[in-house]
């Protein structure tokens, strides 16, 4: 069984949908015990890092995520929560990874949205993923790039699109949304 | 690089998608389940989905068919029609939209942006604007084009953005059902004006009109409706095209 994480995030669905077309069951939840047994975990969201991270430090789900031991995939919001700090919000965050995430700055259209390629440089979640294959993105703050970045993404500036450490793996795209190559992503996640 | 959208819409009447040579005779194009299904195999960057009955006993009809798009499909997608009130909005994105978009709710109660925004973040709201052009002047008009507003297009496009619209979607009703190309001078004022993403619409015939819509102004998404349904123009050979001419496509 996976377990999503149930946060006051929004579009948690789409990743049990898209869980639900590999024909794999899950369960979204904000139970800790629930996320602990589960033989994955999966970190979604779309919102606001600040109030995420409230909500997350009042069911102290904060705790119960950076100990967790089996494969952990954040995603989008998720990938940025799951770093050391974050400007939106001002928040400390889990400090899975030591990236900080900022915001996008200079005259670009902002938010970066859209289909845009990767840079593949190794890690396992992007096996098979060529650095000409296109993900779906949407955010306006990312994560800097670090020793535990295995895929940039280019926007205005070179950043973290997948992050992995450990037990821990994060795209900053949306793999539930990006089509055949999206699923390939979460194919090798499930693969783990 | 990042890449330009090309965006189907499907206008959808009472769970059928339709689509109205400028904006009335609506004509039957099929189960909207089964065409977004053949777009997303086909390469379309994004769907939107557009309820045109919008009546209030066919709401629910709606959220069933987004939960129904929700689980089939598997790139973003925006729906819109008759949102109303922030209670709409809870209703569309639970069932399993990435995006809302507002039309001539926004224009009545312009702070209904902000409030979505607030709850949802500015991503999730796309501000579909209706414009056509009077004595020189481009307008925007609500309804589904049939009633004139006091906004100028600019104006309101600034407006939108400030309140929190994450994209504008951004529909020439003089070229609409035209199939002579895209209205690129709007198009590119409105792109030059704000700093979020422009989706451009009506007008769409022949791949040629994507080309200079990319070409000429900085528009991120072209969205079309019926070249795709009738399949007068194939979504494949759409993209194989423009990506001959260098513009960055998926």
């Amino acid at each position: 069984m996976i377990a999503i994480i149930k946060y006051n995030a929004g579009n948690i669905r789409s990743v049990q949908n898209a869980l639900d077309r590999l024909g794999v069951s899950s369960v979204i939840t904000d139970d800790p015990e629930t996320i602990k047994a589960a033989e994955k975990v999966i970190f979604p969201g779309v919102g606001e890092a600040g109030s995420a991270m409230s909500y997350l430090r009042e069911r102290e789900l904060d705790r119960v995520i950076r100990e967790l031991k089996q494969p952990v995939l954040g995603i989008c919001l998720g990938l940025q929560l799951m770093c050391a700090s974050s400007e939106e919000g001002s928040t400390s965050c889990l400090g899975i990874f030591p990236n900080k995430v900022v915001r996008f700055q200079g005259d670009a259209i902002i938010p970066h949205m859209g289909w845009n390629a990767l840079e593949v440089k190794g890690g396992s979640l992007l096996n098979g993923i060529r650095s000409t294959d296109d993900v779906y993105f949407v955010h306006s703050y990312y994560a800097e790039t670090g020793a535990f970045t295995t895929g940039i993404g280019n926007y205005i500036t070179p950043f973290s699109a997948v992050l992995e450490r450990d037990n821990f793996y994060a795209t900053q795209f949306h793999p539930e949304k990006s089509a055949g190559i999206g699923e390939r992503i979460l194919q090798n996640f499930l693969a783990l | 690089m990042l890449k330009k959208r090309i965006i189907p819409c499907l206008d959808i009447k009472d769970g059928r998608t339709v689509k109205g040579i400028n904006f009335v005779d609506i004509r039957d194009a099929g189960d909207p389940i089964e065409l977004a299904t053949r777009y997303v195999q086909e390469g379309a960057d994004e769907l939107v989905f557009l309820d045109i009955t919008a009546t209030v006993e066919k709401r629910e009809t709606l959220a069933e068919l987004v939960e129904n798009v929700a689980r089939a499909i598997d790139i973003p997608f925006t729906v819109g029609g008759g949102i109303q009130a922030i209670a709409d909005v809870r209703r569309i994105i639970a069932a399993g939209a990435d995006k809302i978009s507002l039309n001539s709710a926004a224009i009545k109660r312009p702070e209904l942006i902000r409030e979505i925004a607030g709850e949802f973040g500015s991503q999730c709201v796309v501000v579909a604007m209706d414009v056509k052009c009077i004595d020189g002047r481009w307008k925007v008009f609500v309804k589904g084009g049939r009633e004139e507003t006091e906004w100028d297009a600019i104006e309101w496009a600034k407006k939108a953005v400030s309140l929190g619209a994450g994209e504008l979607l951004l529909t020439s009703m003089n070229n609409d059902g035209t199939k002579k190309g895209f209205a690129l001078d709007i198009t590119q004022a409105i792109c030059k004006a704000v700093n979020v993403p422009v989706i451009a619409s009506g007008g769409a015939g022949s791949k040629e009109d994507f080309e200079k819509l990319f070409q000429e102004t900085d528009a991120t998404g072209g969205l079309a409706a019926s070249i795709f349904h009738y399949n007068e123009l194939p979504i494949p050979e759409l993209k194989s095209y423009l990506k001959t001419k260098n513009i960055p496509i998926r």
